[in-house]
């Protein structure tokens, strides 16, 4: 029994991960979706989301939803900038040069946030620490529960965007073929600067959350999670997003296994190792349909 | 015997006299040990820009798993000069075919990957090298591993890596290495040309990693001790930094880009921020404006007046 | 007159949709065939499915009395099939020489440290590619272009580029992916006269794709018409224009 309620907790502390990683990942795969780039930038965003939310509770006073909703806005604006700065110029380039360019990014991101808030990593205030519930020794503490229930209404307001909005169709229309979607009267330019605007705003809540969670942030925090959201992505199909939750939920739980029952140093490499196995055995990922290049 | 063609003979005068200038000046002292150990790290640096050119450059794949390969020929070496007292050039062979051989086992499955996708595959690969490294007790774990005999001098550096741009250079100027000039430029049009495209993308890639390698055996035994650390793909961004700058597809280019990186990180050791926002803003700037790298797919013996001295051979090289 | 190419019941299907099915052709040693059909008939994938880029769902292709069902491109070059592309694709930035030099790729026999250390066999066969190359430039005009970049070169060139490109891997079967594909009708009066000459003096075996009719009916002995993927007609130039099948299907089509 005593295994198993460690796999269980470990299960509970994976999806708590997994959330995070499932809301970097779905901005991730909405922009790869629709202009087909990494964007190796996404982690930083993340990462100047973590510290927007962290200033606006410590020096704004703010509480803990206000704080989210202030960095939200100010991290999809700082996406829609990045891209009309960065990427767009480069829109007839071959993609490595955006792949590039976007590395780029995300050094300039990382850097000169630190220097304005130094490389020392900063403490985020403690809350809903108290606040746990408990089932049979399993623990669910309210960190968690604050990341389960906020990404669920991130989860159910993207959805309603996606579908129902008339922003959202055109979305999905630019990402399954650009070209055609112009020819319909889609503006492609403003279409992919909300997509990053959205996919910032998501990455902004993931950064406030797990500054919440793990009560530490620092301005290299963005790399690794960057990255793993990659995995996740590709793990659920590129450009899907229903796939992008799916696998930052997976992703989320072998991670905590992985640390919980074998090492934790070895926490990094399974998700490598399972982006690796991903490409080499169903590049299209779980959700996704293979698809042959046109000669 | 066509050995040494007449191309190659004047640049091996050029280079020998250039080898003595430069270590006058480190006998006598002339030069301070902080912009000796840069000399040697500039030489360590262009074996590997080059060969992540070979890779990325001339044949198209964009890898980001080089520091992996070092870190295999760095530990590879080190295990063997101190735990076996293998003689310093026979463990920096050894580390090369390591990480040749890993190479070749990696490449044959992710070289089917295309574009960033290969470029996130490689950079799993080499983040899972080291992270296994690190947890190998045997050589220390992520603590690192001490007691490294310093043998890298400046003449090993030296002949070493030109050695490898010999040899770079004499293989893009071949058949094999115009196989591999094709897949980058039409992958399709390569194979239905005869190019078989598996077959040179792992050549390349393996001959990429090998010397990366090398370069690692002799970047730790510059030091006392290495880490894990010392390996991360951040190392690989400052070696694609260095191609991207020089130019995809030229040699000059990877020489002149370790020199201007290397340079560039000496002088700005005390302010590590704005090193990298330098680097950033240039990326960003040179995909802006000239994607194509300082100098392009030339060489320097293709331009101008030094085209008078390095008359064109008998082949389309130089 | 000997057979080169035969396939029997070819048929691809891409994610449930037949693209080409039950494509059956024969082409004898010396032939020039046109394969004709309106856009969308599966004619590039016919030409992909032959050369290895796509592997047919079912069906056999035997080349020279082989097998080729399975082989990858490069293995159907070295057989003796070359081909140029409807799009063309170019190595754009290398030069003309390179490009076509590039094509001599199945027939070098030195090995990698003979490149590297330049000994052995390595200038022998060099200057051997070397010289072959140009003679085969110096006959589609492109000698004074040698060093020029591929991408550099007028369009008319860069299709008499890729022809050279695929008679430099020494083939028995040239397809021809629309060659006449945006060019006067000046350049597609002299690009017949120049297939008709290089069948002679190469002695090849042509198969091409072509919209344009002048073309086709010009110089085809023998003409197949693909419709919907499947093959509706065979015959002599005279014979398929006065077939109503294929009026009905492509020559109504375009008046």
């Amino acid at each position: 029994m005593e295994l198993l309620q460690q796999v269980v907790q470990q299960l509970i502390n994976g999806i708590s991960l997994g959330s995070i990683y499932a809301l970097i990942a779905l901005g991730y795969t909405m922009i790869y979706g629709i202009i087909k780039l990494i964007n190796f930038a996404h982690g930083d965003i993340y990462m100047v989301g973590a510290y927007i939310g962290f200033f606006a509770i410590t020096q704004g006073g703010f509480s803990v939803v206000p704080a989210l909703l202030i960095s939200l806005v100010t991290t999809g604006l700082l996406g829609m900038l990045v891209e009309r700065i960065a990427y767009r110029p480069l829109r007839k380039a071959p993609r490595i040069s955006v792949l590039i360019t976007a590395i780029g990014v995300s050094f300039f991101i990382e850097y000169t946030s630190m220097y304005f808030v130094s490389p020392t990593p900063r403490t985020f205030p403690q809350m809903f620490g108290d606040v746990a519930v408990s089932i049979g020794g399993i623990v669910i503490n309210g960190q968690q529960m604050l990341i389960l229930g906020i990404t669920a209404v991130l989860m159910v307001l993207l959805t309603y965007i996606v579908q129902k909005t008339k922003t959202g169709k055109a979305m999905r229309a630019a990402s399954f073929d650009t070209e055609t979607a112009e020819l319909m009267g889609i503006n492609s330019d403003r279409i992919i600067s909300i997509t990053f605007g959205i996919g910032s705003a998501l990455a902004a809540v993931a950064g406030v959350l797990v500054g919440i969670y793990y009560n530490s942030i620092d301005p290299l925090m963005g790399i690794m999670p960057g990255l793993k959201a990659f995995v996740a992505a590709v793990l659920g199909g590129i450009g899907i997003l229903p796939g992008a939750v799916v696998g930052g939920l997976i992703l989320g739980v072998v991670e905590a296994l992985v640390s919980g029952f074998v090492s934790s140093t070895f926490r990094d490499a399974a998700a490598f190792a399972i982006l690796i196995l991903v490409l080499l055995v169903r590049p299209a990922g779980l959700f996704g349909k293979n698809t042959k290049e046109k000669v | 015997m066509n050995l040494l063609r007449k191309n190659d003979l004047k640049m091996l005068v050029f280079s020998v006299a250039l080898f003595a200038v430069l270590q006058v000046l480190i006998s006598e002292r002339i030069l301070s040990s902080f912009w000796q150990l840069n000399l040697v790290i500039i030489g360590i640096n262009i074996i590997l820009a080059a060969s992540l050119n070979l890779i990325n450059g001339y044949t198209g794949q964009f890898s980001l798993g080089h520091a992996g390969f070092m870190a295999v020929g760095a530990y590879v070496g080190v295990v063997l000069t101190t735990n076996f007292g293998v003689p310093f050039p026979v463990a920096l062979v050894a580390g090369g075919i390591a990480a040749g051989f890993l190479g070749f086992l990696i490449g044959l499955p992710t070289l089917r990957l295309r574009g960033d996708y290969l470029a996130i595959a490689t950079l799993g690969m080499g983040e899972i090298i080291r992270i296994v490294i690190m947890n190998i007790q045997y050589v220390g774990g992520a603590a690192g591993f001490k007691g490294i005999p310093h043998h890298t001098t400046f003449a090993w550096v030296f002949f070493l890596m030109l050695f490898t741009l010999f040899f770079i250079k004499n293989f893009v100027n071949s058949a094999h290495g115009r196989a591999c000039l094709a897949i980058r430029e039409n992958e399709i049009a390569a194979e239905s040309m005869g190019v078989n495209t598996t077959r040179y993308k792992v050549m390349a890639f393996t001959i990429g990693a090998a010397f990366a390698g090398i370069a690692g055996g002799l970047f730790a035994h510059s030091f006392y001790l290495i880490t894990p650390a010392s390996f991360t793909f951040m190392q690989t961004f400052n070696y694609l930094i260095m191609v991207v700058m020089g130019g995809l597809g030229s040699i000059t280019g990877s020489i002149a880009g370790a020199f201007v990186v290397t340079f560039i990180s000496a002088a700005l050791a005390s302010w590590p921020e704005f090193r990298m926002i330098i680097y950033a803003v240039a990326l960003i700037l040179l995909m802006f404006y000239r994607p194509q790298g300082l100098f392009g797919y030339m060489e320097l013996t293709n331009m101008g007046f030094l085209r008078k001295i390095f008359k064109k051979g008998g082949d389309a090289n130089a | 007159m000997r057979e080169l190419l035969k396939t029997e019941n070819v048929s691809m299907v891409f994610g449930g949709l037949k693209a080409v099915s039950d494509f059956n052709i024969k082409l004898g040693a010396g032939e020039l065939v046109g394969l004709i059909g309106p856009n969308g008939a599966g004619k590039t994938t016919a030409f992909n499915m032959l050369t290895g880029v796509y592997q047919p769902t079912t069906g056999a292709i035997t080349f020279d009395g082989e097998n080729i069902v399975g082989k990858k491109p490069y293995q159907v070059t070295k057989a003796g099939i070359a081909r140029t592309f409807q799009n063309i694709r170019l190595f754009s930035e290398l030069t003309v020489l390179e490009n076509v030099k590039i094509a001599f790729q199945s027939r070098v026999k030195y090995g990698l440290l003979e490149a590297v250390f330049r000994v052995g066999r390595y200038f022998k066969e060099e200057n051997a590619i070397e010289a072959e190359a140009r003679r085969l430039l110096s006959i589609f005009h492109l000698e004074g272009l040698a060093d020029e970049t591929a991408k550099n070169l007028p369009y008319g060139a860069q299709r008499r580029l890729e022809i050279a490109r695929a008679l430099a891997t020494k083939p028995k079967l040239l397809l021809l992916d629309e060659p006449a594909a945006g060019m006067n009708p000046q350049e597609t009066q002299e690009l017949m006269e120049m297939i008709r000459w290089i069948r002679k003096e190469f002695g090849l075996t042509i198969l091409l794709i072509e919209h344009d009719m002048a073309l086709v009916m010009g110089i085809c002995e023998r003409i197949y018409v693909l419709e919907y993927g499947e093959i509706i007609a065979e015959g002599t130039p005279k014979e398929i224009r006065e077939n109503p099948e294929v009026i009905r299907a492509y020559l109504g089509g375009e008046g």
